[in-house]
């Protein structure tokens, strides 16, 4: 028994050292696997480690303003209340979302929306339902926000025109990016979700300054892609403020009383500097609407206006300009030596060319005139004969002179050439010759002529600032940036007395007996204002008509004359200069004259020239509402939250 | 056959409290800090909702592993059988609530805790077995016909456990127990043999194991080629353990076992957050303290003087290690993911109290290694 007892103790003894030896060796395998994985693939695994867990999350920077010359904001961001929802806090999507169509207005375009992105993009992500909830749509949501798991509230910044319809063709919108203009490639920034970009306007030609610099945030994230905490952030920066040379009360004044026709453009401008004061094409639009997305109904508004509401008729409607093209003709015969400050003529109410007659647009003639009383009476007769003498090459070179007949190069995008004919044009376009009789037609500026009231007001100044070849001008800064060009315009090197004359009959036209203008004459000393009226034909007077004498305000809308004016202010010392289209309206001196008159006397009251453009914004309330009537205060950002309210 | 005894007055409580083997009590306590301290981390700072709940187990668990070593080692020989048939009543009692429509459940709920009968059972497979061997002369160990007993106190937990279906508690159990034929002196053959006859009915066990298990073990041949699907837990649980380097990423900064890149960090994959926390040095301390125990029981074993003592201590220790083997080459990416968690360490009652009651009784093989033994 002893024996045997030691035989087992010595078999045990063996087996158990194999036993520990294996256990050993097992740690001994472990360990080095862990030496492996922690030391030798270390770099590797904490490289695949950081991947998982580190998020890059793009920070959209906040879009520059755009302010008026004195600093009053066109476009700023202002505080908006949206509704939101979280996916994956609701039992169904669909229910949830008509729940809230019951508490405030939801489109159903936006359900479907949403509906959309919540099959892309991960369950915890809210989705905006709407937008600009007023302080009462706030209040039913909060009040229901038990009853409604995964809503939520969230304060965010909105595009916003305080000026509305005012500035919609200058300013522009932003709008959602879309697929069209990521197909170029572009900014990772444009995709990230309800970023926007301008579309029209400023916001559009400044896009890229205005829009900042986009800031990065370095976040933990979990298995689901979750935040659980931000590790590092570059805080985005604030895009360029854009002062433009517009004085925005003054632009306000003018789409109100451009309103008062079916469709008008006014622009206002400095004739020495080039400024623009104001800029103005009615009918209009709101662009509020279309930052959150327009709906169909008033897209088909907008599109059904034959009055075309989106279209800047300051830049892009080419009219012919009627009789306020004389000074240019009248330019033309005197740089000719046709005619002189004491040639007269007589107009027995038309002026005969061969086999053609043309008739002045009194009946019965304006008898003896020289240059100035063809200009205070609008005498077509005096410059029907003048034209034919001096040929269309002449006229139509002392046009372009003046701006006319190509792009002035404005910082917006849709501006139009307008055209100024001549030999060499016709015989490229209709590879026809040129008829003297077109000549004389040119010399009213009817035929093929057209010109856009930007380029009226352009020539204008150039011809009351003493002949300067001044360029219209919009940006003033851009951030701290001086944008005007810096170099004085150039003389045009026409000669003083030339423009004297001109300018002379142009006087008169406003400001004597006789003058087209004469009701719509500014009486304030040192305030008055000279001018020349324009009516232009749009399509030709048949004999008929003439025989029957009917009245050109009787016909059909699109039938009718376009009524013009151009204009400077005062007349001793020429500052201000203004045009004024009013489509279809008739007659110069009865519809456009007299929003000359009114536009004229409130510039000077303003007198914008007078202040330094400075690149600021005016942030206290009572300094804002000296320059900014109060329906506009409306949209700024409200700067106190106040909690009140109204319903 | 008469019933052999153990030869030795009672001890007085004095006397078996200094003979406790405290050094392996204090390794214990160690490996037990590790877990709360991980727990603690895993539930991001926080002692709830795992490990206070760890430690309240722990303190228990170890007071009842100092009763279990306090209490006469023939009592332990006396109650083998009970034990073992206990255990099996358990595993069957299981088994059979799972087919009346249970689910299939591997454990009773006690309230406090959920008990799995088959972790307990191996601790019962290695009590019978060494109850067997007892005084056994190496001549009959050599017996094959001495092998029909402990063969079937094999395979009978085993195979209840594998109808659970729980593979790989049944090769845990199959190697503990035939651990102990081994060092009980069974032919050295027999064990070679089993190797080779595993090595040749692997391709057709592998037609019997379920669709997940299959995958399991695909995954674990090229866990790379589904990183997003099966392969997920081994691969991220490689890329926790090696961004943790040699230093660690420090406590409670181990950012892919919080951030939920590691699946059940609290359970089956705590020492890779141990060891992403701690680094290296975190984890060979770890091994080392593992690797003392082995030692520890290994000397138990050893001065012990009788044999049942022998191979409870050594078979304890064996099944034991097979837990720390297992678990924590699972987490490195070495075998293929098995659910088996790494005892004291993980959050778990079971383990912990089969862990505990196991060092209980080599404790007990410590302090009556002097007992005389007759058969």
């Amino acid at each position: 028994m002893h024996h045997s007892d030691d035989l087992a103790e010595k078999i045990f003894t063996r087996r158990a050292i194999v036993i520990g030896g294996l256990q050993i060796a097992g740690l001994g395998i472990l360990g080095a696997r862990l030496a492996w994985l922690q030391v030798a693939q270390g770099k590797r695994y904490a490289m695949l480690s950081d991947k998982n867990r580190i998020n890059i999350k793009m920070l959209p920077p906040l879009r520059g303003e755009i302010v008026d010359r004195f600093g009053v904001p066109l476009a700023v961001n202002t505080q908006d209340y949206r509704v939101l929802i979280v996916p994956e806090q609701v039992e169904d999507l669909e229910i949830s979302l008509n729940a809230v169509q019951k508490l405030i207005y939801v489109s159903e375009d936006d359900i479907v929306r949403v509906m959309k992105e919540a099959s892309k993009a991960s369950k915890f992500i809210p989705l905006r339902i709407r937008g600009d909830l007023t302080w009462g749509e706030v209040a039913k949501i909060e009040v229901h926000l038990p009853d409604l798991p995964g809503l939520s509230i969230e304060r965010g910044e909105e595009r916003s025109y305080p000026y509305r319809e005012a500035t919609a063709h200058i300013i522009g919108y932003v709008r959602s990016v879309s697929q069209k203009d990521l197909e170029h490639g572009g900014a990772p920034v444009l995709k990230h979700p309800g970023f926007k970009i301008g579309k029209t306007g400023i916001e559009k030609v400044y896009d890229i300054d205005l829009r900042g610099e986009t800031g990065a945030a370095e976040v933990e994230v979990n298995v689901h892609g979750r935040e659980v905490r931000e590790l590092k952030r570059r805080d985005a920066l604030i895009g360029d403020r854009i002062t433009l040379t517009l004085d925005g009360e003054l632009q306000r004044f003018t789409q109100e009383i451009l309103g008062r026709h079916k469709s008008a453009s006014a622009v206002i401008m400095d004739a020495h500097t080039g400024a623009i004061y104001a800029m103005a094409s009615y009918p209009s639009f709101n662009p509020n609407t279309f930052v959150n997305g327009i709906s169909q109904a008033e897209w088909q508004e907008l599109l059904e206006n034959d009055a075309l509401p989106q279209t800047n008729k300051t830049i892009a409607g080419q009219y012919p300009p009627g009789s306020t093209f004389k000074m240019i003709t009248a330019l033309a015969g005197l740089k000719a030596g046709v005619i002189n400050k004491y040639t007269t003529e007589f107009c027995p109410g038309h002026f005969k060319l061969g086999r053609d007659k043309f008739h002045c647009w009194k009946k019965h003639g304006h008898g003896k005139v020289n240059l100035e009383m063809a200009l205070q009476q609008s005498c077509d007769t005096y410059f029907y004969k003048m034209a034919a003498e001096v040929g269309i090459d002449a006229i139509a070179d002392m046009a372009r002179q003046f701006g006319m007949g190509e792009e002035l190069g404005l910082d917006l995008l849709e501006e139009k050439p307008g055209l100024i004919p001549d030999k060499k044009w016709k015989r490229k376009r209709f590879n026809t010759k040129w008829q003297p009789g077109e000549s004389v037609v040119a010399s009213i500026g009817q035929g093929y002529i057209l010109t856009t009231p930007l380029q009226l007001a352009v020539m204008t100044s150039r011809l009351v600032n003493g002949g300067k070849a001044v360029n219209p001008w919009l940006t003033g800064y851009i951030g701290d940036k001086f944008m005007a060009d810096q170099q004085a315009a150039p003389p045009m090197n026409i000669p003083k007395q030339h423009l004297d004359l001109v300018i002379s009959g142009m006087n008169m036209v406003v400001n004597s007996t006789k003058g087209t203008a004469r009701a719509s004459r500014i009486e304030e000393e040192g305030k008055e204002m000279g001018g020349k009226t324009g009516t232009a034909q749009v399509r030709r007077i048949t004999k008929e008509q003439r025989r029957l004498g009917v009245k050109n305000k009787d016909l059909p809308w699109k039938q009718r004359h376009h009524a013009l004016f151009v204009g400077y202010a005062p007349i001793d010392k020429p500052r201000y200069v203004c045009s004024v289209v009013v489509e279809h309206g008739v007659g110069g001196s009865s519809a456009a004259a007299p929003l000359a008159k009114e536009l004229l006397q409130k510039t000077q009251e303003r007198d914008p020239a007078q202040i330094q453009m400075q690149p600021k914004i005016i942030e206290s309330k009572e300094i804002l509402q000296q320059f900014m009537p109060a329906k506009a205060m409306k949209g700024l950002p409200k700067k106190t939250d106040n909690q009140e309210g109204t319903q | 056959m008469s019933i052999p005894m153990f030869i030795e007055d009672d001890m007085h409580l004095r006397t078996r409290m200094a003979k406790l083997n405290w050094w392996l009590i204090l390794l214990v306590i160690c490996v037990a800090g590790v877990g709360g301290a991980s727990l603690y981390s895993a539930a991001g700072g926080s002692m709830n909702p795992w490990a206070s709940r760890h430690f309240m187990r722990f303190v228990v668990g170890c007071t009842g592993m100092v009763i279990i070593a306090l209490i006469d080692i023939k009592w332990w020989y006396r109650l083998a059988w009970p034990i073992y048939g206990v255990g099996l009543a358990l595993l069957m009692f299981v088994e059979i609530k799972g087919h009346v429509g249970m689910g299939a459940q591997r454990w009773i709920n006690l309230g406090f805790m959920q008990l799995q009968p088959s972790e307990l059972m191996k601790i019962a497979v290695v009590l019978a077995l060494a109850r067997h061997y007892h005084g056994a002369s190496p001549e009959q160990a050599k017996r094959l016909s001495f092998l029909i007993i402990p063969a079937a106190l094999i395979m009978m937990p085993v195979a209840l456990v594998l109808l659970q279906p729980d593979l790989g508690t049944s090769l845990m159990m199959i190697m503990a127990g035939a651990s102990v034929v081994f060092m009980a002196g069974a032919p050295v053959w027999l064990f070679i043999g089993a190797m080779i006859a595993t090595a040749v009915s692997i391709p057709i066990a592998w037609q019997f194991l379920h669709e997940y298990q299959k995958k399991r073990v695909m995954t674990f041949l090229d866990p790379e080629s589904d990183p997003l699907g099966a392969g997920y837990h081994i691969t991220q649980s490689k890329i926790a353990i090696g961004s943790g380097g040699v230093e660690g990423k420090g406590f409670l900064q181990g950012t892919q076992s919080h951030l939920n890149f590691l699946p059940e960090k609290q359970t089956d994959f705590i020492f890779t957050l141990w060891v992403e926390e701690w680094g290296l040095f975190g984890g060979i301390g770890l091994l080392t303290l593992f690797l003392l125990i082995f030692i520890t029981a290994l000397r138990t074993a050893m001065k012990c003087k009788h044999q049942f003592g022998k191979y409870l201590a050594l078979g304890i220790s064996v099944n034991f290690s097979l837990y720390v083997f297992i678990n924590i080459s699972m987490v490195m990416g070495l075998i293929p993911v098995v659910g088996a968690p790494l005892p004291l360490v993980s959050y778990g009652g079971t383990s912990m109290l089969a862990a505990l009651i196991g060092f209980g009784l080599m404790m007990s093989c410590g302090i009556y290694r002097h007992s005389k033994v007759t058969r």
